[in-house]
């Protein structure tokens, strides 16, 4: 490789780094949804027992995480479901689902949890616009 | 004894990998057999030991290549071998650490990495050693560096932050706020698989460099070009992953835009495809040539689904389906798996000898069951995301149970593909583990030929130059 290549190559690796940096820095600073910026603690706490149990092995926020159960970003303001069904399935368990013997302060604090992912956004797929260039832009999102 | 540490890394890697695949045979189980081990190995432990044991497979496999080829290059001294030991140390304690976590019930409860956060570091301890180990060995030569030690400088040196940036969540600032956190999340894993991806394609074109006995590919504008084509796809395009995140648009954009870059690397395979179909027939007999070849075949499909799924009008449909779960199936077993086998062919074939007559024959036939059931394990996959696409859209009310029996067919197929893949793999790993255990190398038997002999030597620049 002669030394201008080399260089060529160093310029264009050292480019790229900045760029990620650059990036990466705009990722953890971006503006959270202006309508869940305030966090209860409650919330953080069921967010700590959702990791604990490893929830998203079977349920999805957002579309990721396992399949084996519903997504549930929209769960609490869905037609015919709401806190007491979410609250019922975390007591007992289903078919699937095994118990894990929630108390009542943790299944608050899980409900906690789903209702801050519920007012993050909307997940449904009919609240997306598609666009002529192929992008999305969920419903009520207006920052560019 | 012909055992080194590369082998023990390969051979620990291979026993994990089948280790990871019987977790998943189980857990795949449980989409037909609702309450199957529930209470004794629920899917929440189930899920963890299958994806943590089958990144350990790639991560013990890749390095063990890595280790393997700096050896060769005799770039590796004797001194250095007790930090080699560290590195696998670490990791092993790892892998067991998050076994025995998992089984405890003992959750950190993010995907990939589901185990507690202190067994991280012992991990990223030990891929520091990785990296004080290459850079050793390499080092005061960078100015005549092939493409792929600059692979594995990125593929260490990437592994080690986006490892790092993946444990933000337990600062406040991102583990509190829910869209802050999985942004980021994602983001680090995006760059992790691609961290991973740089150590096996750089074993891949050292491979083809040693087969050929020229590496002049490694050094070429075109090779460099490709390879900083993927090195921004690692840093910019993991943002299809949150599409539908409420996030900034203009980190949508930004995966949407670099996404499409791929399509050169797809317009690159399709332009050299009739030639390299009539290239791999030359040589097909030869065992890692084989895995090659199928290796080829999958990046083929899985880029295709990728681009596709990089179009964020496509990805609203089948994000959070099982269409998402064929391109990861796709991609770790038709892609990687496939490569790591090809080079551990390979290396054992150097440092062991050529596999005995029924080692050979349970290789073919294992190569053949697993790429044969790997296909219709993707395909029931795929089926199941489009179907779960179509009612999302159709009946979005539909109650997730009742959409779960609509998919019950699909998932017979998947379980059932499932354990013929694993069959498959099985009769692929074991010659090799039985040449790992016995450690002696096999007498050269006439009546087989090396996988790696190309006589002439047209023929193995040709290869090269068409492989990079």
């Amino acid at each position: 490789m002669s030394e201008r290549t080399f260089t060529r190559y160093r310029l264009i690796y050292t480019l790229l780094s900045i760029a990620f940096v650059v990036f990466s820095g705009f990722v953890y600073t971006q503006a959270v949804p202006e309508n869940n910026k305030v966090v209860s603690s409650k919330a953080v706490q069921g967010k700590m027992l959702w990791q604990q149990h490893n929830c998203s092995s079977c349920h999805q926020l957002y579309g990721l995480g396992g399949y084996l159960g519903p997504d549930l970003t929209n769960t609490l303001s869905s037609k015919g479901k709401g806190r007491d069904y979410a609250a019922a399935i975390m007591k007992s368990g289903t078919q699937v689902m095994p118990d894990f013997h929630l108390n009542d302060a943790e299944i608050e604090a899980l409900l906690a949890f789903l209702e801050h992912a519920d007012k993050s956004g909307n997940n449904r797929v009919h609240s997306y616009k598609i666009g002529r260039d192929g992008t999305i832009t969920s419903e009520g999102e207006t920052r560019k | 004894m012909k055992r080194n540490p590369a082998t023990i890394f390969i051979a620990t890697a291979l026993a994990v990998l089948l280790l990871g695949m019987f977790f998943g045979m189980l857990a795949a189980a449980q989409y037909v057999l609702p309450g199957f081990l529930k209470e004794a190995l629920p899917f929440t432990k189930l899920r963890p030991l299958h994806v943590s044991m089958v990144v350990f497979w790639l991560l013990l496999g890749a390095s063990g290549c890595v280790y393997y080829f700096l050896g060769a290059e005799k770039l590796l001294k004797r001194r250095i071998r007790k930090w080699i030991f560290l590195h696998y140390g670490l990791v092993c304690f790892v892998a067991i650490g998050s076994a025995v976590a998992y089984f405890t019930g003992n959750f950190g409860g993010r995907e990939y990495w589901e185990f507690p956060p202190y067994l991280a570091i012992p991990l990223v301890l030990a891929w520091f050693v990785f990296l004080g180990v290459f850079w050793r060995s390499v080092s005061g030569k960078v100015k005549r560096w092939p493409v792929y030690y600059w692979m594995w400088l990125t593929g260490i040196v990437f592994f080690i932050l986006s490892l790092a940036e993946s444990y933000l969540w337990l600062l406040p600032y991102f583990g509190s706020d829910l869209v802050r956190d999985m942004a980021v999340q994602w983001k680090s894993y995006g760059a992790i698989v691609g961290s991973w991806n740089q150590l096996i394609y750089g074993a891949a074109f050292f491979l083809m460099a040693k087969i050929s006995g020229d590496n002049s590919f490694a050094f070429s504008r075109k090779t460099f070009f490709f390879w900083f084509l993927g090195l921004t796809n690692l840093m910019f395009n993991w943002g299809h992953h949150i599409y539908a995140l409420p996030v900034s648009p203009f980190i949508k954009h930004t995966a949407y835009l670099i996404s499409m870059t791929e399509l050169l690397i797809f317009g690159k395979i399709l332009w050299e495809w009739k030639h390299s179909v009539s290239e791999m027939r030359q040589y097909f007999y030869r065992i890692p040539y084989r895995f090659l070849v199928a290796a080829d075949v999958w990046v083929f499909l899985n880029l295709g689904v990728a681009i596709l799924m990089s179009i964020p009008a496509l990805n609203l449909h089948t994000h959070g389906t099982h269409v998402t779960v064929a391109h990861a199936m796709g991609t770790t077993i038709g892609i990687n798996s496939m490569i790591l086998l090809a080079l551990a062919y390979y290396i054992f074939g150097q440092v062991f000898g050529p596999l005995s007559g029924k080692g050979l024959t349970k290789a073919k036939f294992g190569y053949w069951l697993s790429n044969g059931s790997l296909l219709v394990f993707w395909l029931a996959l795929m089926g199941a995301g489009l179907t779960n696409a179509w009612f999302q859209w159709y009946e979005p009310d539909m109650p997730h149970a009742l959409l779960m029996q609509q998919l019950v067919p699909f998932f017979a197929v998947f379980v059932l593909a499932g354990i013929f893949l694993f069959i498959g793999f099985a009769l692929v790993v074991f010659p090799l583990l039985q040449q790992f255990i016995s450690g002696k190398k096999t007498p050269a038997d006439p009546s087989i030929i090396l996988p790696t002999e190309i006589s002439e030597t047209s023929k193995k620049k040709e290869y090269a130059n068409e492989y990079a």
